[in-house]
């Protein structure tokens, strides 16, 4: 059936290599550009906010990043499932490829979350805060499906368990999402929401309607070069890798 | 500009370390995940022209 191809051809390296560098360059660069104005202006242009003071700023790098590190690991829990399901091997290039990207996007939420902390809680970290806590159990999620991925010889039992662990961490992230409606806490609650008004200023919104596409689509670049690697090992001695090798 | 100047930009009002060092560790970060994958690419793609070489 012809609207089946794409699903088959999904499981071609050498088709999603080739869009692979079709799409990187474009996917890529709007990514920078939109982070990059983002940025420039939510640094110098936005007014600052009237409780918090300049320290406010950083929610263009904060919120962006820790929106794609949960998406990233439902993408990947995903991926985990049609591993398991249909052994697919794409499935499982997926997961090794967004683990190390969506520990990095993690990592940030954790670290520009902290720096904002300080000036703003007078603390970098609270151990008794749910948000934070579920959010530091996300990014050792993700460091221990890298581990797996890697303490084992037979690759194949490798992703089998990286599957299973991405599965089970799923758990983790209505807790992120819940935690601060369901225990008292710091960090403050969604300023975005779908189903009301946002509680932010709009000149405030504007930068972060920037920022967060920008965060979706360099992750998504960053993941096609993770997976651009994966391709060019696992496809090495073969003739069209060899020849676009030779290019 | 929301600063009158660029000192100001600078200090942000004291906010300036937390604002500017959250950034910097941002823009560190997000280039690694890039730059990364794409010198792991190009070894690969080096790795590949090598061992033809030595087959032929």
């Amino acid at each position: 059936m012809a609207s089946w191809q794409w699903f088959h051809r999904l499981g071609s390296p050498k088709w999603l290599s080739g869009t692979i560098d079709r799409w990187l360059p474009w996917v890529l660069g709007l990514g920078s550009v939109l982070l990059l104005v983002s940025a420039v202006w939510g640094l110098a242009f936005t007014p600052p906010d009237y409780k918090q003071g300049n320290s406010f700023r950083i929610i263009y790098i904060h919120v962006p990043t820790a929106i794609v590190a949960l998406a990233a690991y439902y993408v990947m829990a995903i991926a985990g499932a049609v591993s398991i399901i249909w052994r697919m091997k794409v499935a499982d290039m997926a997961l090794r490829a967004i683990a190390p990207v969506g520990a990095a996007l993690t990592f940030l939420a954790l670290v520009t979350g902290a720096i904002w902390g300080k000036p703003t809680w007078g603390a970098y970290w609270i151990w008794q805060d749910a948000r934070l806590t579920s959010m530091l159990l996300l990014f050792f999620l993700y460091l221990g499906i890298m581990a797996l991925h890697d303490a084992y010889q037979n690759s194949a039992s490798g992703n089998r368990a990286a599957a299973i662990m991405s599965l089970v961490g799923t758990v983790n992230i209505p807790i992120i999402y819940k935690s601060v409606d369901w225990w008292s806490s710091l960090h403050q609650p969604a300023t975005l929401k779908f189903t009301e008004e946002s509680t932010i200023a709009t000149e405030m919104l504007q930068p972060l309607m920037l920022a967060i596409p920008g965060a979706y689509l360099f992750f998504i670049a960053a993941v096609m070069m993770q997976l651009r690697v994966q391709i060019a090992r696992n496809e090495k001695n073969t003739r069209w890798m060899a020849e676009r090798a030779a290019q | 500009m929301y600063f009158s100047n660029l000192v100001e930009l600078w200090n942000m009002a004291g906010h300036g370390p937390y604002v500017w060092s959250a950034y910097a560790i941002s823009f560190i970060v997000l280039a690694a995940i890039i730059v990364i994958p794409a010198k792991h690419y190009r070894q690969q793609l080096k790795h590949i022209r090598q061992q033809q070489s030595d087959n032929s």
